[in-house]
């Protein structure tokens, strides 16, 4: 029987050396006339293990890394094939902590299956959901998704179900279904693998949603950046449409839905959903006011849903198993499970998808490993680069969305990052507004002009200048973005200022360079 | 007086008709469901600070100085895109709204000049008056960070610095006082619909940009206006500001040029004009305008300007400059002599479709019941008098069916033989911004007019049809409808005759009028044809809007009939949003034709043989009128070549330039023995005239033009008559020299005497006007308020005509020595003969006419862009340089007559329309050949222009 050997084609993973890995398998296998096939899967989110190559011995699968190339020689002289032992063997990769404490409902075949077999999707539970949601009427799927606390994943939860609501209920003849894949974030990559490691949830999530709202056409925007999910997105559509997934009916439903991929340009803010949608539409990636919502007026005036790809990558297994199954998982309003994305200075990173609930201590301390660099943990941000930055005193917190907007926090769209104590927290702030500043689309004053005076007031206590003048002034000029501006860009950017101010405020009080030197 | 003040309500008005109530600072109010929160405040008497809104454009949210607090809302919403809810609180100023704007504030002055004082829009700059309503007393950035402001920063050159660009003739782009807040590139895509306009680089590096960061004269821009309207700070400023200042008062006035009749404030400093800015309340252009009506305005004040009246004995001696009493004394002896010595039919008079409606009504008052004949016509005889005659033997009425309001509910637009962004520009924004809403758009051109593909619009359907085959192509749409049931047999049934019905339809339905068939001479594929039919029957509410192209041709009025046949057909008459809109070319001339400028007609197109209209004017006036219709222009001419006709007053138009067959003219001209020309300019009829009358610009006189949808808008003086008398004064003087009793001492008392006489004038007064605004006629006891919409309950005839219209081909055809078809038009900067405009700065967009050939024909005459060609008809031959383009189909060529050096009517031909002898200048056979420069007959005609402007006394400033 031949024998499947794994190695992901995350890009993750590529750029760990999978691809020479996988090269190096194939010579041997047909080196020494091996029955042996490679599958290009999914990552399993381990990045620390990387490449990993697993090899199903028995129907279990065991693992080997991190491998590099020249290891591959070596692996198969101990047998790899058969599951030999070897200090690389990690032993059967479910069993791994990291994996096996992990609840995977969205994530559930990720790195397991072959990203475009559509035959290993439907024997790992995919388009159980969509098969389901076809016989439904679209307000019951609706209803599912509203049971079941699906909030947007993108960062900002809002319920997905209202937002589904709101565009089944407006008229229309044409309604859209876009997918917010520009997933731009530091430290976040669970869009990516999604894409790049089970493709097929996503387009089975974007097909439930059109049947639940009556829209006939979606699109995924993802960004230039992410050349391989572009691919495997690209080549999944393509199949699932000759597999009447996609097309005039879908699933023989009777109702058609299509859809393409598009790839932005390498704005930051055409993740912002009304940037996006102008992007989408070929115009210059700045942010719509709101109201109207894109839910009544979005893509080409039309009403239409734009979700983040993990929310609609979630759909399908509500709709198999429930909205209640789903509920149970999580704590207060933040249902179901989140794919937490670990990264940084730390020693365990990769993707952890749990319940709603876990200790940010324990996620970075636990999970993580904590530092990579072996020094204390000193700040953490959480949500991206406009996330506010989290101080051991307030790793109790626990994660969900709620619990960490009380502490002037968020959880965007679910990254962490980790920071060691040689990070100086005046430079993080200072790279909050720089950000702004290089990434704002130039619409609104407070983030067009604001960003470019909050680095040149930063600079300005960095250089002992009138301090707590220009303190005061940065805060002022918070308020401003953070009450003032169109969008989350400029309107976030105050958190992760904020933050290193209030709980770092030593190193906003620089000894002057002149003192220094003395 | 004082400026006139417009209300800035921040975002436009909502249409809905269900009302909201909601609390603003403790204050009730109801608005329309849809008013935005600042508008809402706004007209509660709030001002909330704004600098990215304004109500000509859609709210744009950037600014963020008008957040406001919404009681049960998070956060701080903008008032601009927050639309009202009932039972709402808001609060528009918070401790927490203050600190917000005054932070706004400060970023902004950050990034701008402090030199207030030496700045152009000092007094008129929204920057510093939100800067003084948040309070802003400090910028703690200071000045020293980067900046748009300076060129050099710390001594190192500032590369976010750009100069200012002055390129424009009429505004400059200062980019350093720029906010960035996009008004400007709204107003060009929403208003007037360019495009030209973007915001280039992002973030802080965000700056407004013309084009792809090219000079705003080398874009796209079409020098419309609207954005330098729209800012709110010296940014977009007219020149005329800068080197004046500030004005200091303002009157509401109406445009002298096309027929849309934008209402314009002028904008002055006692006597100088500072600067035309569209007037929102305008209901013709609502707060729009094209480079003509605001900026061109320069040839009043233009040094050609003659100022005193001159006679002189032959047309080849110099002028010699008299006094006025000296001129009319002249005039009146000579006209009296010409009527003993030649008869009393032997001198006639021309009106003209830029002078008022009062002057208009003199001149042919002069003529009926000074000279005692009928020998009265106007300019619109070679352009919209088939309009009068087609929509008359239909519809009753000899105009417009509708509003320009009309067209933002129509579904479907039909333009035929028209070139609305050249020729019509504020409503082609208007009809633009419609299709861009989603309403379709079929062109019936021989050309590829802009409207075909323009950004963000795109015709349904282009029928390229072959030049003089509009009567065909019409009739095989009819075809479509008839033949394939398309026709809205309630509608038909009850407001037209049924039995004329049947046997129009019959005729339509034959076979040699199906699309396959006409195909072989229209060279209009049959599809696009059917396509364009049953897009125009079944896609709505459809209007048609046509001009020239359709009227210009020995079947003009059979044209205008089919077009009339089609709306009734599909019942597209009688509602907002359809109807049959003839645009005019000129400011007046629906007024001129109202006013009775036609030979056989009295005020309010009553035919002259009518008893009972003649009894009115003869018990008023005291004189006996002449029952027989008088002369036509071109029978005026005829009678001169004659030697019948010696005699004749031309106010306000320029025969000899536009014209068709200028030779015919100039000789007819050349025959007669006292040509009084009343103009501006010494134009090019005036090389022939005897009597030189200066006449006055729009800016100095009071009076009425009467647009193209039937509104009469009053025309205001601003300033004194430079050349002494309005040009209704003239006429009246001239009258009085001849004993006649006139004595009006306003032009109101000109109107009351047109209201008097004419049913549809009824109401009409200065007074009425002043409460009103403006009114579209007619305008008496049955709609008090004017008629917007015509035939709304049945036609004005009583039952709809349906006319049969047989296509016959014009005499005029190709053969092997004249081979192409050559059609002409205008363009956007230039205006008619370019008598006015040709005086101002437009020149720099179209210094010269050009021949635009199709590439196939120029390669085969050896023809490279911009060569000197010669065009030659049967009837003459000119010279002008080639624009090769495929924007004509092969086999037609196409030009502009706005420069007299051209002369493309040497070209065309004396045919003209059956009915009204309207001349046939879309049609002409010519031949295109390589040439080395002008030809004899141009260098001959220019000595003898430069010859007969020689005034004595002074020198010619070339010499």
């Amino acid at each position: 029987m031949t024998v499947k050997i794994y190695i992901p084609r995350d890009a993750a993973a590529l750029s760990l050396g999978a691809e020479k890995v996988a090269k190096a398998v194939a010579q041997e296998v047909a080196n020494r006339g091996l029955d042996a096939r490679i599958v290009r899967n999914g990552s399993r989110g381990m990045f620390w293990l990387e490449p990993l190559v697993e090899v199903e011995v028995d129907g279990k699968r065991i693992g080997y890394g991190p491998v590099k190339a020249n290891d591959v020689s070596m692996l198969f002289d101990a047998g790899l094939i058969t599951g030999g032992d070897h200090t690389l063997c990690l032993g059967e990769v479910e069993n791994l902590p990291f994996l096996k404490e992990q609840t995977r409902l969205t994530f559930a075949r990720c790195g397991i299956t072959d990203p475009l077999s559509l035959k290993d999707y439907e024997a790992h539970g995919g388009l159980k959901g969509l098969r389901r949601a076809a016989d439904m009427a679209a307000a019951d799927i609706v209803k599912d998704v509203t049971d079941s606390g699906l909030r947007g994943r993108g960062g900002a939860g809002f319920p997905t179900g209202i937002k589904w609501k709101t565009v089944l209920d407006a008229p229309g003849e044409r309604k859209y279904i876009v997918c917010n894949a520009d997933e731009g974030d530091s430290g976040t990559f669970a869009d990516r693998m999604i894409m790049e490691g089970d493709p097929f949830v996503l387009i089975e999530g974007m097909a439930i949603a059109s049947l639940a709202t009556g829209a006939t056409k979606g699109f995924v925007y993802t960004r230039s950046e992410y050349p391989h999910a572009i691919a495997v997105m690209t080549e999944a559509v393509e199949i699932a449409r000759k597999a009447g997934i996609l097309g005039s009916s879908v699933l023989g439903s009777g109702k058609s839905f299509d859809m393409e991929v598009r790839t932005g340009a390498g704005a930051y803010v055409c993740g912002e959903e009304t940037a996006l949608l102008n992007s989408l539409e070929g115009k210059r990636g700045v942010v719509r006011a709101k109201p109207p919502l894109p839910a009544h007026k979005g893509l080409f005036n039309c009403p239409t849903v734009i979700n983040n790809v993990i929310s609609l990558a979630s759909v399908p297994v509500i709709i198999d198993k429930g909205a209640t199954f789903y509920r149970d998982f999580g704590m207060g309003r933040s249902r179901g499970t989140i794919p937490l994305q670990i990264a940084g200075n730390v020693k365990h990173g990769g993707l952890y998808e749990t319940a709603f609930g876990l200790s940010l201590g324990d996620i970075v301390d636990k999970i993580g490993g904590g530092t990579r660099s072996g020094r204390p943990v000193k700040a953490v941000q959480v949500g991206g680069p406009l996330g506010a930055y989290f101080p051991r005193e307030l790793f109790d917190t626990p994660f969900d969305y709620e619990a960490f907007a009380a502490k002037d926090g968020l959880i965007g769209h679910a990254g962490i990052v980790v920071f060691d104590d040689t990070a100086d927290m005046l430079t993080q702030a200072r790279f909050a507004m720089e950000f702004c500043a290089v990434e704002s689309c130039g619409k609104c004053t407070p983030c067009r002009i604001g960003s470019i005076r909050g680095v040149e007031t930063a600079d300005k206590i960095a250089r002992g200048i009138e301090p707590e003048k220009n303190r005061a002034l940065l805060a002022d000029l918070c308020n401003t973005m953070k009450f003032g501006s169109l969008c989350a860009l400029g309107g976030f950017t105050p958190y992760p200022v904020m933050s290193a101010m209030t709980h770092f405020p030593e190193d906003f009080s620089p000894v002057p360079l002149i003192e220094a030197a003395e | 007086m004082s400026l006139v003040s417009e209300i800035d309500y921040g975002t436009p008005a909502s249409r809905s008709e269900t009302m909201v109530t909601l609390t603003i600072d403790g204050q009730q109010i109801s608005v329309p469901e849809g008013t935005s929160v600042m508008r809402a405040s706004r007209e509660a008497g709030i001002m909330v600070p704004k600098l990215c809104a304004t109500d000509m454009i859609d709210a744009f949210g950037s600014c963020r100085l008008c957040l406001v607090e919404i009681e049960g809302r998070a956060g701080t919403p903008a008032s601009c895109t927050t639309p009202v809810a009932p039972g709402m609180v808001v609060h528009t100023q918070t401790g927490r709204l203050k600190d917000i704007r005054r932070g706004v504030m400060e970023l902004y002055i950050s990034d701008h000049p402090l030199d207030c004082l030496t700045c152009a829009a000092n007094g008129d700059c929204e920057l510093q008056d939100m800067a003084g309503a948040v309070g802003l007393r400090d910028v703690r950035y200071g000045y020293d960070g980067d900046n748009h402001v300076a060129a050099r920063n710390n001594g190192e050159i500032n590369l976010k610095w750009m100069p200012k660009d002055e390129s424009n003739p009429y505004f400059t782009y200062d980019p350093s006082k720029c906010i960035v807040c996009s008004r400007c590139v709204n107003a060009c895509e929403e208003v007037q619909g360019t495009f030209a306009l973007t915001i280039e680089g992002r973030g802080f590096g965000s700056r407004v940009s013309a084009g792809m960061h090219e000079s705003f004269i080398d874009s796209e821009c079409v020098s419309c206006g609207a954005c330098v309207q729209a800012c709110p700070t010296a940014t977009l400023t007219e020149k005329s500001v800068i080197s004046i200042g500030q004005p200091e008062h303002s009157v509401v006035t109406t445009c002298a040029y096309c027929g849309v009749g934008c209402s314009f404030k002028a904008e002055m400093r006692g006597e100088e004009l500072v600067r035309m800015v569209p007037w929102k309340d305008g209901q013709a252009n609502r707060g729009h305008s094209c480079v003509k009506g605001r900026f061109a305005y320069g040839y009043s004040t233009h040094k050609d300007r003659i100022l005193n009246p001159m006679i002189r004995e032959k047309i080849s001696d110099p002028w010699r400059e008299v006094t006025w009493d000296e001129a009319f004394a002249h005039i009146a002896t000579e006209f009296k002599r010409l009527q003993y010595q030649y008869g009393r039919d032997s001198v006639g008079g021309i009106t003209s479709s830029r002078c008022t409606n009062e002057e208009t009504f003199l001149v042919q008052k002069l003529v009926r019941a000074g000279f005692g004949n009928n020998n009265v016509d106007t300019c619109a005889r070679v352009c919209h008098s088939p309009t009068g005659y087609g929509l008359g033997q239909a519809f009753g009425t000899s105009a417009g069916t509708q509003n320009f309001d009309s067209v933002e509910q129509s579904d479907v637009v039909i333009v035929i033989g028209a070139n609305p962004t050249d020729g019509h520009p504020v409503f082609a924004s208007r009809l633009k911004k419609r299709l861009r809403q989603g309403a379709k758009l079929i062109v019936i051109d021989p050309r590829r007019i802009d409207l075909v593909r323009t950004p963000h619009v795109e015709a349904s359907f282009h029928l390229p049809l072959q030049p003089g085959t509009n009567v065909a192509v019409l009739t095989a749409l009819a075809h479509v409808i008839v033949t394939e049931g398309l026709f809205d047999e309630k509608f038909i049934r009850e407001r037209c005759d049924w039995s004329e019905f049947e046997d129009w339809a019959a005729f339509v339905a034959e076979p040699q009028h199906s699309p396959e068939e006409t195909e072989k001479f229209t060279g209009v594929p049959a599809d696009l044809v059917r396509g364009a039919a049953r897009l125009y029957a079944k896609g709505g509410n459809g209007a048609i809007y046509y001009g020239l192209g359709v009227t210009e041709h020995s079947q003009g009025s059979t044209t205008v009939m089919a077009i009339a046949n089609l709306a009734m057909a599909t019942g597209n008459i009688g509602r907002p949003g359809v109807g049959v809109n003839p645009l005019r070319g000129q400011n007046n001339v629906q007024g001129s034709c109202d006013m009775g400028s036609f030979p056989h007609e009295l005020p309010g197109y009553r035919h002259i043989s009518d008893d009972a209209t003649r009894d009115i004017f003869e018990k008023l006036w005291g004189v006996k009128l002449d029952k027989e219709p008088g002369l036509r222009i071109p029978n005026m001419l005829d009678a001169a070549v004659d030697g019948t006709f010696k005699g004749i007053y031309i106010q306000g138009e320029d025969i000899l330039q536009s014209d068709p067959d200028t030779k015919h003219v100039a000789a007819g001209l050349a025959a007669m023995e006292c040509v009084v020309v009343h103009d501006l300019f010494l134009n090019e009829t005036a090389n022939y005239a005897h009597v030189f009358l200066p006449g006055s610009t729009f800016l100095e006189k009071d009076g009425t033009f009467t647009n193209a949808e039937r509104r009469i808008n009053r025309v205001r003086k601003v300033m004194s008559p430079r050349n002494g008398y309005a040009d209704w004064e003239v006429t009246q003087k001239m009258a009085q020299a001849m004993g006649l009793a006139w004595n009006y001492q306003h032009p109101s008392e000109i109107m009351d005497e047109i209201a008097a006489t004419t049913p549809s004038f009824a109401l009409v007064s200065y007074d009425y006007l002043e409460k009103m605004g403006s009114v579209q006629w007619p305008c008496n006891e049955k709609t008090p308020l004017g008629s917007p919409i015509m035939h709304v309950d049945g036609f004005v005839r009583g039952k709809g005509k349906f006319i049969r219209t047989e296509y016959v081909a014009t005499d005029e055809r190709t053969g092997p020595r004249f081979p192409l078809l050559l059609t002409t038009g205008r363009i956007l900067s230039q205006y008619n003969v370019g008598a006015q405009t040709r005086r101002t700065e437009n020149v720099v967009w179209h210094a010269e006419d050009r021949l635009e050939i199709h590439p196939h024909d120029a390669e085969q005459r050896g023809i490279r862009d911009g060569d000197w060609i010669k065009l030659a008809s049967r009837s003459g031959d000119t010279t002008l340089r080639a624009l090769i383009t495929d924007r004509v189909a092969p086999g037609v060529v196409y030009t502009t007559f706005h420069h007299p050096d051209t002369q493309a009517n040497v070209i065309t031909t004396d045919y003209s329309d059956w009915a009204t002898n309207c001349p046939e200048y879309k049609v002409t056979a010519v031949q295109v050949s390589p040439s080395n420069g002008p030809s004899q007959w141009q260098i001959d005609y220019d000595e003898q222009a430069r010859q007969s402007r020689r005034i004595a006394g002074k020198l010619e400033a070339a010499e």
